[in-house]
């Protein structure tokens, strides 16, 4: 588990920047972090900058984790909820607690991925202790954070998932996508393992909880303000 | 637009029609367990020595869930082929039909299915032209087990049919007909007598009242269990990974992933889950799941929050599973019942099933609702 969730750039941030995130008081804020791009800095083309900055604009209304959709990647890896990692001889599968993701990463080379999806497709190998994921085939419609940075169909990314101590893993990913960054830029975080004797996944089917929001107005009796 | 299931009701009473065979029951039933498939030694096997269930399965078959009228338990070869031949000549002939700019039917096709697919596709949305022939993967096998080719994954009671509720299930149901199960659909195709009581009973006032696989909570048809059952129109693969301490069972439908937590003890039972909460144990080289704790919305075939469900999944070959459960539910059924299916080995990819990021129904579901109490026609208004 990680907490980058809330922006990848250092901190401090002010509360983010959306009147209806103001009402939320403090729980709407972002906390101070040292961020986790390496050289701090998001090598933005100057048009996709922009765009970057009104999704902070409009991130109420824009980022997908408000409605309960699929993280994409690496997004997945930092969510403010926990993942469990099934490794096996022949199979290695990531599921995580939020929205019900998964991941199933291919050991054997898949060919190019038939359809862009959520959270892609994933092709794993070793590199002596490190996991290499290789994640392609993803749709424009996932963001990296809070913050509002996004990416195009043309993201690529490579995770290296590396036990450093028996209950950490360095996390890497390397992200490039020509549309939106001038070059390949890289994040790396710890990502800690759950100690508690009963530690699990549990549900967190978000949908339920955003069903208001898309479909409030569709209601017969709307709710009361 | 996605899925839905015929309810109970609508169910019975189109079972005359979906018999299967008007062939008396036949007199080759044998004794499930004398006959079980031995698995032999070349069995695969995890690291620490039990059988290796991992892999990817293809729920998908043509034998329903429970037996109609009429049908025998299990079909001769010759039987079973004629009616295979018979489906596929029918799911050809609709390919022609699939043309990307046909508009919804108003009104739609409200001639009678003659077929146990048809009907259900009928049913599913495809008498307004919902799910042509390119939105269906359907089983074209039938379920096999000891060699018998069988009429229904229920197999105890033997007559193939789920037990009739009880007392109590009678009582409640009465107040909670229309709400949201794990195994209800979209009810796309009831009769204006049942529509209108469901409008009635405000089954299309709020999200909350629309089925749990409408809203893309769980999948259709109970797919991602348990029980994990088939869904008749897409979605069915089902992938398995065995750790010692864990086994996950990721249902293609709604990605839904259970995950089951070996030798351990179930959660407290405030704790409730969509799913249920699901600790394994091994007998031998047979996998038992135990599943209870689950949520008063899931509410499988009916039953309520005290559901229990006992999974055995067993390696019969290289290349098949046999999947046996049993479900019981003293608020819901006089005794307990049980059904079983192979579940044969595919090396099909599964691919994402996105459905709340595409869940553009739930929303016009309702919007219609209201447009339909404005008295508004839906032809004339624009989205």
């Amino acid at each position: 588990m990680a907490r980058a969730a809330l922006q990848l750039s250092p901190g401090p941030f002010g509360p983010v920047p959306a009147k209806s995130v103001l009402t939320l008081g403090a729980v709407g804020a972002v906390p101070p972090g040292m961020g986790v791009v390496e050289g701090g800095e998001i090598p933005y083309k100057p048009e996709a900058l922009a765009i970057k900055k009104q999704n902070q604009q409009d991130w109420a209304n824009r980022d997908p984790e408000i409605k309960c959709y699929l993280p994409g990647v690496p997004r997945a890896a930092y969510m403010p909820y926990p993942f469990q990692i099934l490794q096996t001889v022949s199979a290695l599968t990531l599921v995580y607690e939020y929205a019900g993701a998964v991941r199933n990463i291919y050991l054997k080379d898949p060919g190019p991925a038939p359809a862009d999806s959520w959270m892609g497709q994933s092709f794993g190998h070793w590199e002596g202790e490190t996991l290499v994921i290789d994640v392609t085939g993803m749709n424009d419609k996932t963001w990296f954070d809070r913050s509002g940075n996004f990416h195009s169909d043309k993201l690529h990314v490579v995770e290296r998932y590396t036990r450093v101590e028996p209950n950490v893993i360095s996390y890497e990913a390397t992200i490039e996508d020509p549309d939106v960054f001038t070059r390949p830029w890289k994040i790396k975080m710890a990502l800690y393992r759950r100690l508690e004797k009963n530690a699990q996944l549990l549900d967190f089917k978000c949908v339920e909880f955003v069903e208001e929001l898309l479909y409030g107005p569709y209601r017969k009796h709307p709710l009361n303000k | 637009m996605r899925s839905r299931f015929i309810s109970v009701t609508s169910a019975a009473a189109i079972a005359l029609a979906l018999s299967i065979t008007s062939q008396p029951v036949l007199a080759q039933a044998t004794n499930a367990q004398a006959t079980r498939v031995s698995a032999g030694s070349s069995m695969p096997r995890t690291p620490d020595g039990h059988p290796d269930l991992q892999g990817t399965y293809d729920l998908a078959t043509m034998t329903p869930f429970e037996r109609f009228p009429g049908d025998p338990p299990y079909l001769t070869k010759e039987q079973a082929e004629k009616l295979k031949k018979a489906e596929i000549d029918r799911r050809t002939a609709d390919k022609g039909k699939v043309d990307p700019n046909k508009r919804a039917e108003v009104g739609g096709d409200k001639t009678p299915g003659k077929t146990y697919f048809e009907i259900l596709e009928k049913a599913g949305g495809g008498a307004v032209g919902g799910y042509d022939r390119l939105w269906l993967n359907q089983g074209s096998n039938f379920v096999m087990v000891d060699g018998q080719i069988r009429t229904s994954i229920v197999i105890d009671p033997p007559n193939g049919h789920v037990p009739p509720f009880n007392a109590a299930a009678k009582k409640r149901g009465a107040n909670q007909f229309g709400l949201p199960t794990s195994d209800a659909g979209e009810d796309t195709n009831v009769s204006e007598t049942a529509r209108a009581a469901a409008v009635a009973r405000g089954e299309y006032d709020n999200p909350e009242q629309r089925p749990l696989s409408e809203r893309c909570l769980l999948g259709f048809g109970s797919t991602s269990g348990p029980p994990a059952l088939p869904d008749y129109f897409y979605n069915d693969l089902h992938q398995i990974v065995q750790t010692p301490d864990s086994i996950l069972i990721v249902s293609e439908m709604i990605h839904d992933a259970r995950i089951v937590r070996m030798n351990a003890e179930h959660l407290p039972k405030n704790i409730r889950r969509w799913m249920g909460d699901s600790v394994g144990r091994w007998e031998g080289d047979t996998l038992v799941i135990d599943t209870t704790n689950f949520t008063d919305k899931t509410r499988y075939h009916g039953s309520t929050a005290d559901l229990h469900v006992v999974e055995r999944l067993k390696r019969l070959d290289a290349k098949t599973l046999l999947y046996r459960f049993t479900i019981e539910d003293p608020n819901t059924w006089d005794r307990p019942w049980s059904g079983e299916m192979a579940w044969p080995a595919t090396n099909q990819p599964m691919y994402e099933y996105a459905c709340h990021e595409g869940n553009y129904a739930l929303g016009d579901v309702l919007r219609g609702a209201r447009l339909q109490e404005t008295g508004a026609s839906a032809g004339k208004t624009q989205h």
